[in-house]
């Protein structure tokens, strides 16, 4: 698996669970791939910031 | 529990709060379709529709829900009526050469100058009003046919089958769609916060 499968995995998994190939084929390679081991945990912060992006609209330019 | 203080129709009929709602509505609209008349027309079949029930719905937050609800399928009809105007999936080849080549060597291999750092203490940024304003500016720099579908996925919550039935394209397609605007902002907020030195550290690090 290169990098560029990976990331798209990693993607993906936001979207549908992983089948166990494609979890332990991604598992092997951020073990060693430095990159997509931040690349994963900055995915899981995008939507953990777009929850809050969510939220913050709802109270900035909610009613009162 | 406890009973709302103004009855709903009350709550539609009241000039203030139906002019902030609808522009918190309008701009609901307008993040999704990048066309203000189209938009206010959004909206306003919106609160057509929301005037025909209101007496269903006890208190303000179960209104603004259901007024919402119903102008999330007011745009999500908008945006299948403009899909049909291009061709979804042309779309999609387009978007899925520009990103993968400036990223990844040929074989597939992050390039030395795109492979991600670390972000130090992401949490924090959640804090800051600064840290918005380049989100928002990235979500802004997302391609427009990538951000309309990472939009209704992330921002509105539908769920992927929905997106794919409202756009007119295939799972696949999609997964690829949303995967390059994740990358496009992962690579924003990468260069223009979190690597240009306004990101907040953590104690002890540097």
């Amino acid at each position: 698996m290169n990098c560029d499968r990976a990331t798209r995995l990693m993607s993906k998994s936001q979207d549908r669970p992983l089948n166990n190939g494609e979890r332990t084929a991604l598992e092997v390679h951020t073990w060693m791939c430095v990159g997509c081991r931040n690349f994963r945990k900055q995915v899981g912060f995008l939507r953990q910031a777009m929850q809050a992006f969510a939220q913050r609209q709802d109270d900035d330019e909610g009613p009162g | 529990m406890s009973t709302a203080a103004a009855a709903p129709n009350d709550d539609l009929l009241d000039s203030g709060y139906l002019s902030a709602l609808r522009q918190q509505m309008v701009k609901f609209a307008q993040m999704h379709l990048s066309d203000v008349h189209l938009a206010e027309d959004a909206v306003q079949e919106a609160l057509a529709g929301a005037l025909v029930g209101a007496q269903r719905f006890a208190g303000r937050a179960a209104l603004k829900t259901w007024v919402f609800a119903i102008l999330k399928h007011k745009v999500a009809d908008v945006l299948r009526h403009k899909q049909r105007m291009v061709d979804a999936s042309s779309l999609c080849k387009e978007n899925e050469e520009d990103a993968t080549n400036d990223l990844f060597d040929r074989r597939g291999h992050w390039l030395s100058d795109s492979r991600p750092t670390a972000w130090d203490n992401p949490q924090a940024c959640l804090e800051q009003q600064q840290f918005w304003l380049i989100f928002e500016a990235c979500l802004d720099g997302v391609p427009a046919q990538l951000s309309r579908v990472f939009m209704m996925r992330e921002f509105m919550g539908f769920e992927t089958d929905e997106i794919c039935e409202t756009v007119g394209i295939t799972s696949a397609n999609l997964f690829v769609m949303l995967h390059r605007a994740r990358l496009r902002l992962q690579e924003c907020l990468g260069q223009r916060w979190f690597e240009a030195g306004d990101a907040p550290k953590k104690k002890g690090r540097r």
